[in-house]
């Protein structure tokens, strides 16, 4: 039992957001009678999601470092509209456009980093900056136009969907990868436990271990299922998933993440233990340009079309999202799934707002509020486990 | 002989665990320029901090006797009001604003609730007269040096009609000609009836101007001598400093010394931000297997040696050379300084040694992630190897790895910084102050793991403010002062009374009158 409460004493803040979460998928399913969880608003829900969940994992890392990146909205404009001139007035082929797109996404993020890491310049100072400049620089690549339309190929990114092999009534494909997947995390999940046990660590007693596998593969399938009594599983949401993962794997497992952290947590000590704190910082910099590229090219891939306006407050819904998955405003603390369930959190609410019909105006006002009440709630147990 | 300006009678202090003072008695004459002198930590800055109600009246026992008034300050206005300044030894001025701004700082010129800018610029050139500075009110103090600076901290204290001026260390960070010019004031001010405490490791400097001497030794009042009287030396005041006996707190070790390993040489570093040396040519050697320690006074430049030496970490226009084996090492970077096996404990854990928000195991490995990772990943299942068998060698007492370190106790935390440098497989490990503010348990235990590491024949340096601790655990010992070293000395000829007086050696020596 004692491990029970550790692990989930020491997750409190994770949990707490799933749970959140969950809650308030629940609400707005009632609320809105059954429309949320239909197939085709969760297919929409994350196509909407997906280029604000891309900034968020490359905000979350910025602000574990201790910084933030007001220019990230500005960013994914400048780049969105680069690349509709790479490949509509140009006729470039789409991935080449894309690679290229995404060299220039992080060029900025060096240009950033160079200021932040090396001049010392404050990333809010550094960051404002370029968002002014990143939005003038769209206005002015753009004549204050928009471009559209893009290749069909470009626009599946954003739209498509992953093949199905027949002609069924339900996408099967999806629920063999559901099945798979499942596999997968369950032979994972065993793999841990076994390795764990040789070097004697604790672990969860065989009845709890068993749920939590069951509880797994279960929203694992019911999720498959959902999707695939529509389209099936969108292109987007396996770029999201392999993003999640790997970038999850980073900042847990790495040396580099390890460093990101310690500079969050300590950059004194950090730098006085052999890290190279101006070098990680710039290259955390260098990411989040390169994602936010990413991001405005899903952005445009979706709206087929690149806009002067397009990015607007992307970067304080990423940041948003970070913050409400738990991120410490001071650094060191965060977690890229944090940020995706921030990120997803702030999605259910707009989705659902919108499905109950209530105004942007109060879509505004209670985003804000929730913010600020799952900061709180953040800074609320800290202390208590902190006294 | 003039009356008691001040008495403080049985003053006790107590925080969580320790004792800071224990039935301290000082007694000021009016008129008169009265030293504190002690070791780092013996009580001195406690002590004034209770008299200028930094510790409010009840946080203490004992009473404070004020021109023959008793005084219970509950805050730093009330013992202004009184006429009792104190100036601490990092100077408490705005580098934005001006000289005159900051002068009349909390005690504005108002006529009708607004700033009276003339009668605030009129009296701030008086008291700039009267401190002997020529500058213009409106002066910005980031534009002053710190030699200035002080005297605008004093000009301030005037400004609130002091009656007894207490200086914290007011000539550590001053060069020769602003610590002379600052002395001359305060026997100026003496003789328009301000008396002062000075508290300062500068014995020459107390013996050229203080009228007597209290003498602090951990936490009690040691003597009072009489400069006028009785012939006191700088010896004399040493050994009232330091004459405690010493009991077996250090373990035993026979020492097993090899050959030169590592070795700085015509080592000079400039201050970050002001031109003067911090660290002047200095010279020295370690041994494989021996324990060299460095004693200094606060502000003699120990930390910034270790800490340019440490991969460049301080200061600016560093120049000299590092041989590690006979070969000359180029270092640049904190990890060009591990990679080549040189490690540093810092002197404060908590801004400079550890991660607090992150756990023991994170800490532990984090100057060395190379042995328990592979190409970049790290395997966290090795790390909590590690982090254990470090736990259980150096005795961490934690319920887990897993722990933060901000939840440990400060010899924990300290037993965790050794742990992360001890697993950066060092050949030459400097501590900085690793015994401060942790308990005596735990020091014997740092000890032991020190004595270990020389017997593995690895190099260690030992920066203390503590003499026994460095008396009790090296062979060979550097005295420092005002960035030079002063002195070295080997064990069997190391005393106290001998290192004190290497540490306290000034550049000049005669005495001044009033």
């Amino acid at each position: 039992m004692d491990v029970i409460k550790n692990v989930f004493r020491t997750n409190v803040r994770q949990y707490g957001m799933i749970v959140a979460l969950v809650l308030i998928t629940l609400l707005f399913q009632l609320l809105s009678e059954g429309i949320l969880l239909k197939p085709l608003n969760v297919t929409n829900l994350i196509q909407q999601n997906s280029y604000i969940l891309v900034l968020a994992i490359g905000m979350v890392m910025v602000i574990i470092t201790g910084h933030i990146d007001l220019s990230v909205g500005s960013v994914a404009a400048f780049v969105g509209a680069v690349s509709a001139i790479m490949m509509v007035d140009y006729g470039m082929p789409f991935y080449a456009a894309m690679a290229l797109s995404l060299l220039i996404g992080a060029a900025v993020g060096a240009w950033q980093g160079f200021w932040v890491a090396y001049v010392k310049i404050p990333s809010f100072i550094v960051t404002l900056a370029g968002m002014l400049l990143f939005r003038g620089l769209t206005m002015i690549v753009l004549n204050g136009q928009s471009i559209a339309p893009f290749p069909k190929a470009f626009q599946k990114i954003s739209t498509g969907f992953l093949p199905d092999f027949g002609n069924n009534s339900i996408h099967l494909l999806t629920i063999v990868i559901g099945i798979v997947l499942s596999l997968v995390t369950v032979a994972q999940e065993i793999r841990n436990r076994r390795t764990q046990q040789k070097y004697g660590f604790d672990v969860l007693p065989m009845p709890w271990f068993v749920l939590k596998l069951a509880a797994m593969v279960a929203v694992i399938n019911i999720f498959t299922f959902v999707l695939a009594q529509y389209k099936g599983i969108p292109f987007i949401l396996i770029l999201l998933f392999a993003l999640v993962v790997v970038y999850t794997f980073v900042m847990k497992r790495t040396v580099m993440g390890r460093h990101v952290y310690a500079i969050g947590g300590n950059e004194k000590a950090a730098k006085l233990s052999g890290v190279k704190t101006k070098k990680v910082t710039f290259w955390v910099f260098v990411n989040m340009g390169a994602l936010a590229a990413l991001s405005g090219l899903i952005y445009a891939a979706r709206l087929n079309a690149a806009t002067p306006k397009a990015g607007v407050n992307f970067e304080l819904d990423a940041i948003a999202a970070a913050f409400i998955g738990g991120a410490s405003a001071s650094g060191g603390i965060g977690t890229v799934i944090g940020a995706i369930i921030g990120g997803l959190v702030m999605g259910v609410m707009n989705n659902g707002m919108s499905l109950l019909g209530l105004g942007i105006d109060w879509q505004q006002g209670i985003k804000g509020l929730v913010l600020l009440l799952a900061v709180s709630f953040d800074i609320y147990n800290k202390n208590k486990s902190g006294a | 002989m003039t009356d008691a300006i001040l008495e403080m009678r049985g003053i006790t202090k107590t925080f969580p665990g320790v004792k800071a003072l224990e039935n301290v008695n000082l007694k000021v004459k009016a008129g008169e320029i009265h030293a504190l002198c002690g070791e780092n930590g013996a009580g001195k800055s406690t002590l004034m901090k209770v008299l200028s109600g930094v510790y409010p009246h009840g946080s203490y026992e004992g009473e404070i006797l004020f021109k023959g008034q008793v005084c219970e300050f509950k805050d730093i206005k009330q013992s202004e009001q009184m006429g009792i300044v104190i100036i601490h030894q990092e100077l408490a001025l705005i580098p934005y604003l001006s000289i005159a701004e900051n002068i009349f700082l909390g005690n504005e010129q108002k006529r009708g609730g607004f700033i009276d800018w003339n009668e605030t610029f009129v009296k701030t050139k008086a008291l700039l007269e009267t401190v002997g500075l020529k500058e213009h009110p409106n002066t910005l103090i980031q534009s002053l040096g710190v030699g200035k600076q002080q005297l605008v901290e004093i000009a301030k204290a005037l400004s609130k009609k002091v009656q007894l001026l207490i200086l914290d260390e007011p000539t550590a960070a001053l060069n020769e000609e602003d610590s002379e010019n600052l002395l001359k004031l305060i026997l100026q001010l003496k003789a328009q009836g301000i008396s002062s405490i000075i508290i300062s490791h500068k014995l020459n400097e107390i013996a050229k101007v203080a009228d007597s001497i209290t003498i602090i030794r951990d936490g009690k009042t040691i003597e009072t001598l009489d400069m006028r009287a009785d012939k006191v030396t700088e010896d004399r005041i040493i050994k009232g400093m330091v004459g405690r006996d010493l009991t077996n707190r250090y373990p035993e070790r026979t020492p097993d010394i090899g050959e030169t390993i590592f070795e700085v040489r015509n080592w000079t570093v400039y201050h970050p931000q002001q031109d003067r040396k911090v660290i002047d040519n200095v010279h020295f050697h370690i041994r494989r297997g021996e324990i060299v320690g460095i004693a200094g006074l606060m502000g003699a430049g120990r930390t910034e040696l270790a800490m340019s030496i440490f991969g460049r970490s301080y200061g600016r226009q560093i120049s000299g050379q590092i041989y590690k084996n006979g070969r000359e090492l180029r270092i640049r970077t904190v990890s060009d300084a591990i990679d080549n096996g040189i490690a540093y404990v810092t002197e404060d854990r908590k801004q400079y040694g550890l991660i607090l928000i992150d756990d023991i195991k994170r800490n532990t490995t984090l100057a060395n992630l190379a042995p328990i990772s592979r190409n970049g990943v790290v395997n966290e299942n090795e790390e909590i190897v590690v982090a254990e068998t470090f736990r259980r060698k150096m005795n961490i007492k934690t319920p887990s790895v897993l722990q933060k370190t901000g939840n440990l106790s400060g010899g924990n935390q300290q037993k965790v910084v050794l742990s992360k440098w001890i697993f950066a497989k060092p050949d030459i490990l400097i501590l900085d102050e690793p015994t401060r503010g942790i308990d005596v348990g735990a020091k014997y235990e740092i000890y032991t793991i020190m004595n270990q590491l020389a017997a593995e024949g690895k190099g260690l340096l030992l920066i203390s403010s503590e003499l026994p601790e460095i008396l009790g655990m090296c062979d060979r010992i550097y005295t420092m002062s005002e960035g030079r070293l002063t002195g070295e000395v080997e064990r069997k000829d190391a005393s106290q009374e001998l290192l004190m007086k290497y540490m306290t050696k000034g550049k000049g020596n005669e005495r001044w009158t009033s």
